[in-house]
């Protein structure tokens, strides 16, 4: 069962949004819908599902959706037809008690502004979701204390948000997120307010908590970059509907859309692919060395040495997992488009 | 007969008319045509008011029945409204007979004192602490102490209840659209209405020797300020931080009072610092209606022509109205930059 599930999710701004839910199941277009009714066509038959410890990234330009779909998770936005699972149970069904408790017991949630208390210490707005629970002042101080060196913010517990750099300031707000102790993490474009070389550290901060604490995380970004190198599972949505998702190497190898081959197009995909995503099943017992399954392309170009005739086994750890040859290595290289060569 | 007889006789409303004729009093202008021995045909194109129909068709009051009837109707519940509002806003009396009270009989070694403290604690800016001081010397030095002292307390008393009433009206108007529709007209009359204009209506419920006919006119004018920042000032708060109170699952009243009111409050302490100015400005005016102080000497200046009281009182009113603005604008200045803006 996938921690989080959505369910032919529709969302559609303005009064009579559950009577256009019909039109736009007939098959009405976002701009119709807008001329014709004066709606707005937010999100159309969103099915996503997401598994328990992993990260789902959501990708897509601005306007497509993303804040409007993260939202709906923890019912900041109220759907206007569809169901979303948390845990197996419909989060349309919970009370105002309830959907609190979810709010602050289950779902914490990370802003691309960050969303700081102005006038609390870093401190204090790393123990807000703890003191909102309820929780003892002592066991605040520690939790906030703790998450707040995890990410980094030694020494800076009793300063105001506004002294901090942008960078410090998400730090504070991704400590509060951790100091809920929720099983779910949403993150809208956490990053994308943080300068390049900041964003880069953060994301590592990131996939360095991911791999220690396994959390469900739902991040947003608009950043193709930042999805394939923390994403478990992507999913890229365009003008409210979800165009393709799967396994990011495999919607780099496979996309299924001009939409998407833009995309991906700009791409460096020597640094992002992985031997395991373009490796074939052994067919031979000559090989001219080991690789692991999870090497880039661009780390085996190195260790070739630019060598098109080589042909390397696949392994990890002490399991063979099939061989590459280095002619398949670069077509991989070269994006395979819906619409041939160009 | 007059110039619209005519018309009631086309109209067949003759027999209508006449029915009672011999009872009405005759108006004004009646009187004046018989005693010019003028039988009001003179002026065929009178516009017809009600005083020139009437002289056509008796059953058509004249325009002073009507005044006179909105006399009797505002006298006739009278003692339904006194019995209302009498013990509701009896306290009022009591508060500022007391107020005053403590005001006048703390000896000056203790109050002036007390005063400059109070300042320095709510301002922590020397120069307006010592400017204060220098005030309250003067005003005492010039014999107007008692008086400067009697102001002081109305307006406290009255800026006092402002702030408790308006900023509860303020955050409901703020949390619902139709509280604001209904609530906004209301204050635009307050602050349009000539401030003389709704001391009528007071004169007729309370009498003058009572304290809280003043305290009434000085608070109905004082608290539009407070009630329209405290909205104002809610609505403003930035909506992202709004959001984030909402997804770590805070209860209304916890979003109230950490985050909504502590956000709006450099624009809730701008309200009450022009409610303070407003409440000074009232209480001058409301010396007409026996509210003690400043504005009884600058009253009595006008009636007898004395020039020296009425300036020296103005200027004190001035004093005072500076050192009030000073210290709120001081305490002001402190909140906006209790949070780490450099
Ligand atoms: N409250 C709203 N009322 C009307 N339209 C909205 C509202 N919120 C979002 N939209 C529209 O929904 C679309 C998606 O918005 P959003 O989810 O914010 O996109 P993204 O986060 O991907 O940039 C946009 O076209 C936006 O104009
Ligand atoms: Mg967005």
């Amino acid at each position: 069962m996938s921690k989080v599930a959505i369910r032919g999710l529709y969302k559609i701004f303005g009064p009579k949004d559950r009577e256009m839910v019909e039109l736009v199941q007939g098959g009405m277009t976002k701009p119709d819908l807008m001329e014709q009714h004066g709606h707005v066509l937010g999100l159309e038959d969103i099915n996503v599902d997401m598994a328990a410890g992993e990260i789902t990234v959501i990708m897509g330009l601005s306007g497509s959706g993303k804040s409007t779909l993260i939202r709906h998770l923890n019912r900041l936005i109220d759907p206007s037809a569809g169901e979303i699972l948390v845990d197996g149970e419909d989060v349309m069904k919970l009370g105002r008690a309830q959907l609190r408790a979810l709010r602050q017991k289950k779902m914490s949630m990370v802003f691309q502004k960050f969303a700081l208390l102005p006038h609390k210490t870093v401190q204090e707005n790393a123990e807000m979701p703890l003191s909102v629970q309820g929780v003892d002042v002592s066991e605040q101080t520690a939790q906030a204390r703790k998450w707040l060196a995890r990410v980094g913010l030694d020494g800076f517990e009793d300063r105001f948000p506004a002294q901090l750099s942008g960078g410090m300031q998400q730090r504070v707000g991704i400590a509060r997120a951790l100091a809920a102790n929720t099983d779910i993490m949403l993150m809208d474009e956490a990053f994308s307010a943080l300068d390049p070389l900041i964003r880069t550290d953060m994301q590592d901060l990131l996939l360095e908590l991911q791999a220690e604490l396994q959390k469900t995380i739902v991040f947003i970004t608009h950043d193709l970059d930042e999805a394939l190198k923390i994403a478990d599972h992507l999913v890229i949505l365009k003008d409210g509907r979800v165009v393709q998702q799967g396994e990011p190497q495999d919607i780099l190898l496979n996309p299924n859309d001009p939409y998407i081959e833009d995309f991906v197009s700009d791409i460096n995909r020597a640094r992002v692919l992985r031997v395991r995503s373009v490796m074939k099943p052994v067919s031979t017992d000559s090989f001219d060395g080991d690789v692991t399954a999870n090497a880039t392309l661009e780390d085996l170009i190195t260790l070739s040495d630019g060598d098109t005739n080589r042909l390397y086994r696949v392994t990890d750890g002490n399991d063979v997992l099939g061989q590459l040859d280095m002619k398949d290595l670069v077509k991989a290289l070269v994006p395979r488009t819906t619409t041939g060569p160009g | 007969m007059a110039g619209y007889d005519g018309v009631f006789d086309t109209l067949g409303l003759r027999d209508w008319c006449d029915q009672d004729k011999a009872d009405a009093p005759m108006s004004m202008a009646q009187l004046l045509a018989q005693s010019g021995g003028d039988d009001g045909e003179s002026t065929p194109l009178a516009f017809p008011s009600l005083d020139t129909l009437h002289e056509s068709c008796a059953r058509i009051s004249q325009t002073r029945d009507v005044t006179e009837g909105l006399e009797q109707g505002f006298l006739g519940i009278r003692a339904e409204l006194k019995y209302v509002l009498d013990p509701l806003t009896q306290p009022l009396s009591w508060l500022l007979d007391g107020t005053l009270f403590v005001f006048e009989t703390t000896p000056w070694w203790v109050m002036i004192p007390l005063l400059v403290a109070l300042s320095w604690f709510v301002s922590r800016s020397k120069p307006v602490t010592v400017f204060v001081a220098g005030v309250l010397v003067f005003f005492s030095i010039i014999d107007h102490y008692d008086v400067a002292m009697q102001t002081l307390a109305i307006v406290f008393v009255c800026t006092g209840l402002s702030v408790l009433l308006g900023v509860p009206i303020g955050i409901g108007m703020s949390k619902s659209q139709t509280a604001q529709r209904i609530i906004v007209p209301i204050l635009d009359l307050l602050q349009t209405l000539p401030t003389f204009v709704y001391l009528i209506p007071l004169i007729f419920l309370f009498s003058v020797t009572e304290s809280k006919i003043y305290g009434i006119a000085v608070i109905v004018y004082a608290i539009v300020p407070v009630i329209r920042l405290t909205d104002l000032g809610i609505r403003l708060v930035d909506q992202d931080v709004v959001e984030a109170a909402n997804a770590f699952g805070m209860t209304p009243a916890q979003k109230l009072a950490r985050v909504e009111l502590p956000l709006a409050l450099p624009n809730i302490m701008a309200g009450v610092n022009q409610t303070i100015m407003m409440s000074l400005a009232m209480v001058v005016i409301a010396s007409m209606i026996s509210a003690p102080g400043l504005g009884v000497l600058v009253l009595r200046g006008i009636r007898s022509l004395d020039l020296g009281v009425g300036i020296v009182a103005g200027l004190g009113i001035v004093l005072l109205a500076v050192i009030l603005d000073r210290v709120s604008k001081a305490a002001l200045a402190r909140v906006d930059t209790h949070r780490g803006h450099q």
